[in-house]
């Protein structure tokens, strides 16, 4: 069972990488959902959204508790971090969040996503390097099969980013710190 | 079963009303209904249909009123203020006898209130959306994949029993996306729409659709008759849904979003070892009464957990004769309860710590 939240600046992707989540888990058979925060943050400010995914049918939608919080920011790691289960997982950007002092109970796997992306002329798919990094590290899906279901759901008109994808996923995966 | 599309329900709306064979939609954009007329101006033209974005409300609902005097399926959608502003037009339409779907994707409220979830338009879906005697059917989905389904029945009740059927979701089930499979839906029988104004080319008497009766005896008449076929309704389309109510000591009743959440602290009180159980209403009107008096007898108590300040209470002591006590669980203004607040409630109503 993953709660999982998302959360970061409008425009850094993060409702098409919880969907992404989401829809791997989908075609697993599992049960999931996906809540966006909708009000005007959506439109520059924070954003952030809920993804669950479980073997059981969902109750509320709404993450409160994540087992993970993935934060591509410094302002949606200060508000989520401290609500992280004791044990769960904190992925964060670490080029963009600075996360000293941090919660000792919990897992801690910093990656400078927008960096490395950057570094890498994939600016705009720290996202993507981000759902390589926490699909690497938590097991939660095959990486291959996370790839596949990625790059399945990109529509022809955009084809030219599947390679782009790939690259970012790659990124993530082998990402070691 | 058919495949499964990861969609927003505000997106099933529509997409299941199209399947529904409704190919006319006139709205108003407002928050957080707005992918529904979004996903419809690309869908209709490709169907044949139309989806029209009013000036307003207001003129939104009159065009409703208008393609389903000609005899036409349609619908509008709204969020709770924009659902105020339709009420002239929705009651207009219910003295015409005329069958229509409205979306309520209900905020918080009242006034312009917020744009988070929020089930605070109970009261006026189920008692007074419009002036004069009149009832019409409300169904609460509490799934996107109910969404689907309950679409395509309220098309069939509207039409069968001539009356507009309101879907009352909110901003979290508009929003959010789930698996949904649209599958093959029952085939209910509708009736010839012998009465629609749509051209008597000379093979037929004029119809009339109207909702002016200057004379009292007349109007009477008719509002009683109308009556009649809210006992028929009351009878036949009640729709719930249980868990674990058999044995329950404390039945938590909610609907929409805010059950399955209920459903959540359910299960936590069971482990407990509180003998909880979760009786949900479907159509919010016609209300479940007998369903949840069954329960009153070996039930301890009631409680009642919706997004607002406890606007189905009465309806639950009414249905239940007030035999046991009712209590309320709630959040308001868009804020979404936790299964945690409900499981202590659940747990206080039983008698404090397990």
């Amino acid at each position: 069972m993953s709660n999982i939240l998302l959360a970061g600046f409008g425009g850094q992707g993060i409702l098409f990488a919880g969907k992404q989540l989401v829809l791997a888990g989908m075609k697993q058979g599992k049960e999931v959902s996906w809540l966006p925060s909708y009000g005007p943050e959506m439109r520059g400010g924070t954003c952030n959204c809920s993804v669950i995914i479980e073997d059981e049918p969902i109750g509320s939608p709404l993450v409160i508790k994540p087992d993970i919080l993935l934060a591509f920011n410094g302002p949606s790691y200060e508000k989520f971090a401290p609500n992280i289960v004791t044990g769960g997982k904190l992925f964060v950007d670490s080029s963009l969040v600075n996360f000293e002092g941090a919660r000792d109970d919990i897992e801690i796997y910093p990656i400078p996503a927008t960096t490395l992306a950057n570094d890498n002329g994939l600016t705009g798919l720290a996202n993507v390097i981000m759902l390589g990094y926490i699909v690497k590290k938590t097991g939660i899906f095959d990486a291959e099969y996370f790839e596949n279901s990625l790059i399945s759901g990109i529509p022809a008109s955009k084809a030219h980013m599947i390679d782009f994808n790939k690259k970012a996923l790659k990124l993530g995966f082998e990402y070691e710190g | 079963m058919g495949e499964k599309l990861l969609m927003k329900g505000n997106e099933v709306l529509g997409e299941a009303a199209i399947r529904a064979g409704c190919k006319l939609f006139f709205g108003y954009p407002i928050t957080p209904q707005t992918e529904l007329a979004e996903y419809l101006a690309k869908k209709m033209p490709k169907v044949g249909g139309l989806c029209l974005q009013a000036e307003s409300e207001v003129a939104a609902i009159n065009m409703v009123l208008g393609a389903a005097s000609a005899g036409e399926r349609v619908f509008t959608s709204s969020s709770s203020p924009g659902v105020s502003l339709k009420s002239e037009g929705i009651s207009y339409i219910v003295g015409s006898d005329v069958p229509c779907v409205i979306v309520n994707v209900q905020r918080g409220g009242p006034g312009l209130g917020g744009i988070q979830p929020a089930q605070s338009d109970y009261y006026q879906a189920t008692k007074a959306l419009g002036h004069g005697d009149m009832h019409f059917i409300v169904l609460a989905p509490a799934y996107v994949q109910e969404i689907a389904t309950l679409m395509g029945e309220a098309f069939d009740l509207a039409d069968i029993y001539r009356m507009p059927v309101m879907i009352l979701a909110d901003g979290a089930l508009g929003q959010m996306m789930e698996p949904v499979d649209f599958g093959e839906k029952k085939q209910r029988e509708i009736p010839e729409k012998t009465w629609a104004c749509n051209g008597h080319k000379n093979q037929r008497a004029h119809n009339v659709v109207n909702s002016l009766y200057i004379s009292p005896e007349v109007l009477e008449e008719v509002v009683v008759e109308r009556f009649k076929r809210y006992a028929e309704i009351e009878e036949k389309e009640v729709l719930f849904d249980e868990y674990m109510t058999e044995d329950a000591d404390v039945v938590v009743v909610s609907y929409g979003i805010t059950a399955r959440i209920a459903k959540t602290a359910v299960k936590a009180a069971r482990e407990k070892g509180i003998k909880a159980g979760l009786f949900r209403p479907i159509s919010l009107w016609p209300f479940p009464k007998k369903e949840l008096a069954s329960l009153a007898d070996k039930a301890k108590c009631f409680l009642s957990v919706e997004m607002n300040m406890g606007q189905m209470v009465d309806d639950i002591k009414v249905a239940i004769d007030c035999k046991k006590p009712v209590s309320h669980y709630g959040r308001t203004g868009g804020v979404i309860p936790t299964p945690d607040e409900i499981l202590a409630k659940i747990v206080e109503l039983n008698g404090g710590e397990n």
